[in-house]
């Protein structure tokens, strides 16, 4: 299955690599970086690459781009989702994943690749499980470590591999016993010029954060599951009951983990919060273009939107922008022509706007495309679709919990045509 | 530096001669050659015995090992430690070795002992791991030991021991294939392992090891359905994908039904019998459409592996819902697939990877299913943030999914990428819309229009790139589009792209007729651009100048000659060429050449037009989701996905339970009598067909035969009559366990039923025709049937044999116990199955589904209720005898019991209203039914060989009832014995028609 993994930064340095079969030269990622060459982007270079021995599957994030050599035929989504698997798992360890915290942590790192993949197949891919085996660094046991002498690796077997439950840790002890779940929908949707909705979904998940004593066993109802079109789960949510009584029943994993994600059934109109109007022109002979846009709430339901940001990639003719905010601040950066502008809340009586003038490269033709607008907004405390959670239960220990439901409403891939 | 070479050749060693050493690391050399000195400390590091000195030690090797730098000459010091008692030291010393043994055999031998005491380690976590490492040192001496620990590994008590020898067997297999024999012993073991830790770590190994073992899989193939829905993710993926090609290799095609129209009928009713054969009670009744064909009916267990899979399109993992989705697209038939598009959908939100591996398996899948995807149209169009190779890909499915009825919207998407800054994206958009026209043929003036506005837009590449797609709609009529042509011809003067301008004049000269005045002009400009002009453009300048030639020699020739003159100093061999050869084809020479003659005919034969295909057309051949059909290349180690078979392989195989050892003998050799079986039972569909085409001639003929001689047959039968008797009892009660789980959509669909009760008589049946009929006749005379059988007639062996079955089966279904038999009224002296045998029905379901009811041949049905008929409750059995009045009768038990508190006096038959045909033998009327008594009485009834309902009156004293008996088609059949000559003889008959 997997043989390999290099992670290489954007600047094209290998600096790290582990090999789970027989080692592989490094020099198999030159057919890698020459598909970088060529891709320009690196968002878009090709997932697959095939070598005349290797194949090179990668993903990128977090400006890293790892790669896995495979050299017979597997499913590729397979080795993609383990690749973002082991991302996600620095991300959970590391609070972040970035080359110099990879560097700093390169034992662990390796330690735990080395536990999640035998022989290039996957074996232990829960965080619990791993965490339960390879300690997550954290200051004081650096500290501590590096006094008493003691170690990452934990002294106890991790058991949990072997429970029926193998995404939770087992023995686990809290003083405060706390409950909490995020209800957090996303909206998708493309706006077109004349402020018509082209497509819009809603896309939710329940991000939760369960820090419970021992094995509890949590349900949890919506007032309106009809809502839920299409749905995924974490592996630890009973599919049987989910089918039968629209109820989510689960044994969850330690800490935080996402339970839930869903798609909002098609047939519910989605209500858009905001709308923006915008004024854009480029004349044909002159070296200037007027801008303007302005930000107003549509359909809230009473909720303030908050985090609001505008972005825009401006096309290559233009040089740079001379704009003036009602409020917010915001930047253009000449070289990749991006416009941005913090808009923070958005006021009623008084709504934000940005006027200005584009100034032109002299000679150029008018472009053809006037800019897309991105848009980044929250909303608290709603969940756009009226999804409403019923009631939490927890079953198979003694005490209380303390617990905890928030919504949020956020833009996705939101998105106006002008 | 000294140590340099040395450790240069070490590192060809470790990772392949010529690699550019480290030539990304610019401080490689500064930093390797302090590292190099401070091996020597690492070393002592390492010989202390503070833990702590040896763990900092092992950490900066292991960072060493992870920037790709060579450790290896501490190997001495590091292996020393391996038996360390700190767990981290430990664990990163088999980090090391696991990496380095390979290069240092000798001394990676040292550690095993280690290892070995390991294995032995009453805690499960540390056998585990010392198996783990010890399979993980790829050196080949240890090869016996790792075979011996992981064959005790694999008989572990713990399970995660056990999983660990599942991975370890590719390991051992991968360091020396010479094992193989016995690693399969070992996998076959693991296979038969009933927890969800193991399953799928073995199916992995199974998978590497040994894929063509498909008959491993046969017992452990329910098991593995079952457990699939709690395997971890990965272990899932990997046993769906198995799955797959397991279900193609033994189940039938459910999309057969439709694709046997086209195919030749012999064919396509073997089929679908086989599939009646073997898939009692299925949901798939919905199937039954074709009335004139058995239908095809879904095995069980292709059913539960479509049922187990479904929840996990659920699944957080994208590898699981492409894996599910897969397993669909080839397996499930066609009504069923559209599930899976919600899930897919549905991971186009996740990273940009998994979008794009995802988009490229629906785009193969919209070519061949569009309708599926159709819903989900809008979750396809473009964002501008989405990276290109995702943005062509989407605009892939949208022109795959356009259709008459959305190619407006997808238009107008389309019209708004045009304008996108990406140009790549623009000229994909582009020859998206020539796709659009040519495949929908109401939009292709439009798309036209708008390809030709582009022509003005100020981008070349979209010029370019239309005029190339222009060029390829205009070839399919050209007639219509002089004035593109000519403005087009226009363009010549602008564009530069040498692919348009090639494109361009292509088309003038191809349809110069239709501009005959612009054509020389532009043949005229590039005359004198030619020298300046791209390769392509210059041939196809050559091209313009013969074809104008040709059809206007007077304006063009000095023009011509001038061209040609040019291009025969070209600098291009090609073109050198290609004048050379157009000169002499089209200038006639003195030699009057033969082919010039015919040049008009060579240069301006019509062409056609080409056709915009995607590119993802046929890619379905490789299995989906699979890294080969994402390539459309073989990837190494492929596993072709296998055709369906024709026939279905025995599903047998697949039953676990061993209870008695009659009923293995029973398969066994139901297994090698599987063949004539299959053509016996041919002949049940005879009736079917011959019924449906001509009622009542034909089966009246066919059952005419069969009860004359059928008399004659029950004594040569009845001596095999207790061995068959045990026989359908065994076969019976396999058929439970069988179904047992089906028991619950049988009950659902009651219609289904009969169907199944047909066909899994047919199953049972083979072993009690083998016993019944002496092997050599059923051997040879299947060869003979089977060629016409499935044209009308009955052999007898298939009427003899459902007998047995029949019964058990209704049992099963119904209320009798299995071992009674319900056949046998109790008033009738009816001991021998012999006897019953006369009385054989053959269910055939597609006719009288209604009928078929349970208990259709031997349980009561109801001909009058109690509170109908005032407490006079009336029952009726077909009790499978001949009718002692006559032989064409059917005789019916009829009883009657009296539920009211008075007496019932005078039962007779009156007036019966009978069509015509249809003649009743009444029963003697009875005198007088006592409150709560009951009694029975039997009357005969003709039927006439159909299925008709015979009505008639039901008197008593004070009362008439109507009543009716409706017969199913087996009731109305007899069992026949006929010589193999016999039975020619009456086939011949029967072939004449």
């Amino acid at each position: 299955m997997i043989h390999s993994l290099f992670l290489i930064n954007s600047s094209g340095d290998i600096f790290l690599e582990k090999h789970w079969k027989s080692v592989v030269s490094r020099s198999v990622c030159d057919y890698f970086f020459e598909a970088q060459e060529r891709a320009t982007e690196a968002e878009n270079v090709p997932p697959v690459i095939p070598t005349p021995h290797h194949y090179l599957l990668s993903v990128y994030r977090h400006k890293i781009f790892f790669v896995a050599v495979i050299q017979t035929e597997v499913p590729p989504l397979f080795v993609i989702e383990f690749l973002h698997r082991v991302v996600d798992t620095f991300q959970d360890y590391f609070g972040v994943c970035s080359e110099p915290v990879i560097k700093d942590n390169v034992v662990v790192v390796y330690e735990v690749l080395e536990e999640m993949l035998d022989n290039g197949f996957p074996l232990a891919t829960e965080s619990n499980i791993l965490k339960e085996l390879i300690k997550p660094p954290t200051i004081l046991r650096t500290v501590v470590n590096t006094i008493t002498g003691s170690t990452n690796v934990g002294d106890q077997l991790p058991t949990g591999q072997l429970s029926v439950v193998p995404w939770r840790r087992t023995g686990v002890k809290y003083t405060n016993n706390e409950a909490y779940f995020d209800v957090i929908e996303e909206i998708d949707a493309i706006i077109d010029k004349s402020g018509s909705t082209i497509t819009a979904e809603i896309q939710g998940v329940i991000d939760a954060c369960v820090k419970l004593t021992g094995m509890p066993d949590l349900t949890l109802s919506f007032m309106n599951p009809r809502l839920l079109d299409d749905v995924s789960f974490h592996p630890c949510v009973r599919f049987k009951r989910w089918e039968s009584e629209r109820i989510l029943s689960f044994i969850p994993p330690d800490g935080n983990f996402r339970l839930l994600s869903y798609h909002v059934s098609a047939q519910n109109l989605v209500a858009i919060p905001v709308y923006v109007k915008h004024n854009i022109s480029f004349r044909d002979s002159s070296s200037l273009g007027r801008f303007e846009i302005t930000v107003g709430p549509k359909q809230t339901m009473g909720k303030t939107i908050e985090g609001v940001i505008v972005t825009s990639q401006m096309p290559k003719g233009v040089l740079n922008m001379s704009l003036t905010p009602s409020q917010g601040t915001h930047t253009f950066d000449p070289v990749t022509k991006m416009l941005s502008w913090d808009v923070g809340k958005i006021n009623p009586q008084k709504l934000p706007s940005l006027k200005g003038t584009m100034s032109l490269q002299a000679g150029a033709s008018k472009p053809d495309e006037n800019p897309t607008i991105n848009l980044q907004f929250k909303i608290q405390q709603l969940a756009i679709s009226g999804l409403k959670v019923n009631r939490l239960d927890m079953y198979g220990e003694k005490y209380k919990p303390f617990k905890g439901i928030k919504y949020m409403t956020k833009a996705g891939k939101f998105q106006v045509r002008t | 530096m000294s140590a340099a070479p040395a450790y240069g050749e070490d590192k060809g060693g470790s990772a392949g001669p010529g690699e550019p050493e480290y030539g990304h690391d610019p401080a490689s050399g500064g930093i390797f050659s302090s590292d190099y000195k401070r091996h020597d400390d690492l070393k002592e590091m390492l010989d202390t015995n503070k833990d702590s000195l040896k763990l900092e030690a092992m950490k900066r090797i292991v960072a060493m090992i992870a920037r790709g730098k060579n450790a290896s000459d501490l190997f001495p010091a590091v292996v020393k430690n391996v038996a360390c008692k700190n767990i981290e030291v430990k664990k990163l010393v088999y980090v090391y070795l696991v990496r380095y043994a390979e290069e240092q055999q000798d001394l990676a031998l040292l550690s095993i002992s280690t290892f070995q005491r390991g294995l032995k380690d009453p805690n499960q976590l540390i056998r585990a791991s010392a198996l783990r490492v010890l399979s993980s040192i790829r050196v080949p001496i240890i090869v016996p030991i790792m075979m011996l620990a992981i064959k005790e590994a694999a008989s572990d008590m713990s399970p995660y021991v056990r999983k660990t020898a599942a991975h370890a067997i590719p390991k051992l297999y991968s360091l020396d294939s010479d094992q193989k024999d016995q690693l399969i012993e070992v996998i076959e073991k693991l296979l038969a392992d009933k927890t969800t830790l193991v399953a799928g770590s073995v199916v992995m190994a199974f998978e590497e090891v040994c894929p063509e073992r498909i008959d491993l899989i046969h017992k452990n193939y329910r098991k593995l359905c079952n457990l699939l829905i709690d395997v971890e993710e990965w272990g899932q993926v990997v046993i769906i994908s198995m799955l797959t090609r397991y279900a193609r290799t033994q189940f039938l095609s459910p999309t057969q039904n439709e694709s046997l129209l086209e195919e030749n009928p012999e064919k396509a009713f073997y089929g679908s019998e086989e599939d009646e054969a073997k898939g009692p009670g299925s949901e798939e009744a919905a199937n039954t459409a074709l009335p004139a064909r058995k239908p095809y009916v879904m095995d069980p267990d292709h059913r539960l592996l479509l049922r187990n899979t479904k929840p996990l399109l659920q699944s957080r993992s994208a590898a699981v819902v492409m894996a599910v989705a897969q397993l669909y697209f080839h397996l499930a038939p066609k009504a069923e697939v559209g599930v899976i598009a919600k899930a897919l959908v549905r991971l186009l939100r996740s990273h940009s990877e998994v979008q794009y591996v995802v988009l490229q398996n629906v785009a193969t899948m919209s070519i061949k299913r569009r309708g599926m995807f159709e819903p989900y149209l809008k979750s396809f169009y473009i964002r501008s943030t989405d990276p290109t190779q995702i943005k062509i890909l989407k605009l892939e499915v949208l022109t795959n999914l356009a259709n008459e009825t959305n190619i407006p919207t997808v238009l107008r998407e389309f019209q708004t990428y045009i304008r996108s800054m990406d140009k790549d994206f623009v000229a994909a958009t582009i020859q998206a819309i020539g796709r659009c026209a040519t495949n929908i043929g109401r939009v292709r003036d439009t798309c036209l229009n708008g390809l030709v506005q582009l022509l003005s837009n100020r981008d070349e590449l979209v010029v370019a790139e239309s005029v190339v797609v222009l060029k390829k709609l205009l070839q399919v009529r050209p007639a219509q589009h002089g004035d593109v042509i000519k403005r087009l011809a226009k363009l010549t003067d602008s564009i530069q792209v040498p692919m348009a301008r090639a494109s361009i004049l292509w088309l003038i000269g191809e349809y110069c007729e239709h501009v005959p005045k612009i054509a020389p002009d532009v043949l005229r400009k590039m005359a004198k651009s030619f020298t300046a002009e791209e390769d392509i453009v210059k041939l196809q300048v050559i091209n313009l100048a013969a074809k104008l030639y040709l059809t206007n020699s007077k304006q063009t020739k000095l023009l011509t000659q001038y061209v040609l003159s040019l291009a025969k100093y070209d600098q291009n061999y090609d073109i050198r060429d290609r004048a050379r050869f157009t000169r002499q084809l089209i200038v006639p020479s003195e030699q009057g050449g033969a082919l010039s003659r015919h040049a008009k005919k060579l240069f301006l034969a019509p062409k056609p037009a080409p056709v915009l295909e995607s590119s993802f057309k046929d890619r379905d051949h490789f299995q989906l989701g699979s890294l080969s059909h994402l390539l459309n290349a073989k990837a190494t180690g492929y596993q072709e996905l296998p055709d369906w078979p024709e026939e279905a392989p025995d599903p047998s195989v697949r039953n676990v339970e061993v209870p008695e050892w009659t009923k293995c003998s029973n398969r066994e050799k139901r297994k090698e009598k599987e063949k004539p079986f299959y053509s016996d039972s041919e002949g049940e569909s005879g009736p079917t067909e011959s019924a449906d085409s001509d009622p009542e001639s034909e089966s009246a003929s066919d059952s005419k035969s069969s009860s004359e001689s059928g008399s004659g047959e029950s004594s040569s039968e009845s001596d095999s009559e207790d061995q068959e008797e045990e026989k359908g009892r065994s076969s019976e009660s396999e058929q439970s366990e069988e179904e047992g789980g089906k028991r619950k959509m049988k009950k659902r669909k009651k219609v289904t039923e009969g169907q199944g009760d047909g066909s899994s008589s047919d199953e049972g049946s083979d072993s009690s025709s083998s016993s019944s009929e002496s092997e050599k006749t059923s051997e040879t005379e299947e060869e003979q049937v089977e060629p016409a059988s499935w044209r009308k007639k009955t052999p007898p062996s298939g009427k003899s044999a459902p007998v047995a079955k029949e019964i058990s089966l209704l049992d099963l279904e119904d209320f009798t116990p299995p071992s009674v038999q319900p056949v046998s009224p109790p008033t009738i002296v009816s001991t021998s199955l012999a006897t019953d045998l006369e009385g054989l029905t053959l269910t055939d379901s597609p006719l009288v589904p209604s009928l078929l009811s349970p208990g259709s041949g031997a349980g009561r049905q109801e001909l009058l209720h109690r509170v109908a008929g005032e407490g006079l409750a009336v029952d009726y059995t077909f009790s499978r005898q001949p009718f002692s009045g006559d032989p064409h009768m059917v005789s019916v038990h009829i009883h009657f019991s009296n539920s009211s508190d008075t007496p019932i006096k005078g039962l007779h038959v009156g007036t019966p209203k009978l069509p015509a045909g249809i003649s009743i033998q009444e029963f003697p009327e009875i005198e007088s039914l006592a409150p709560g008594e009951s009694t029975t009485a039997v009357m005969g009834i003709n039927f006439c060989d159909s299925t008709q309902a015979a009505t008639f009156q039901l008197c008593t004293q004070t009362r008439q009832f109507y009543v009716s008996i409706q017969p199913p088609v087996g009731e109305l059949m007899a069992p026949v014995f006929m010589s193999e000559n016999e039975f020619k003889k009456e086939q011949d008959l029967q072939a004449g028609r």
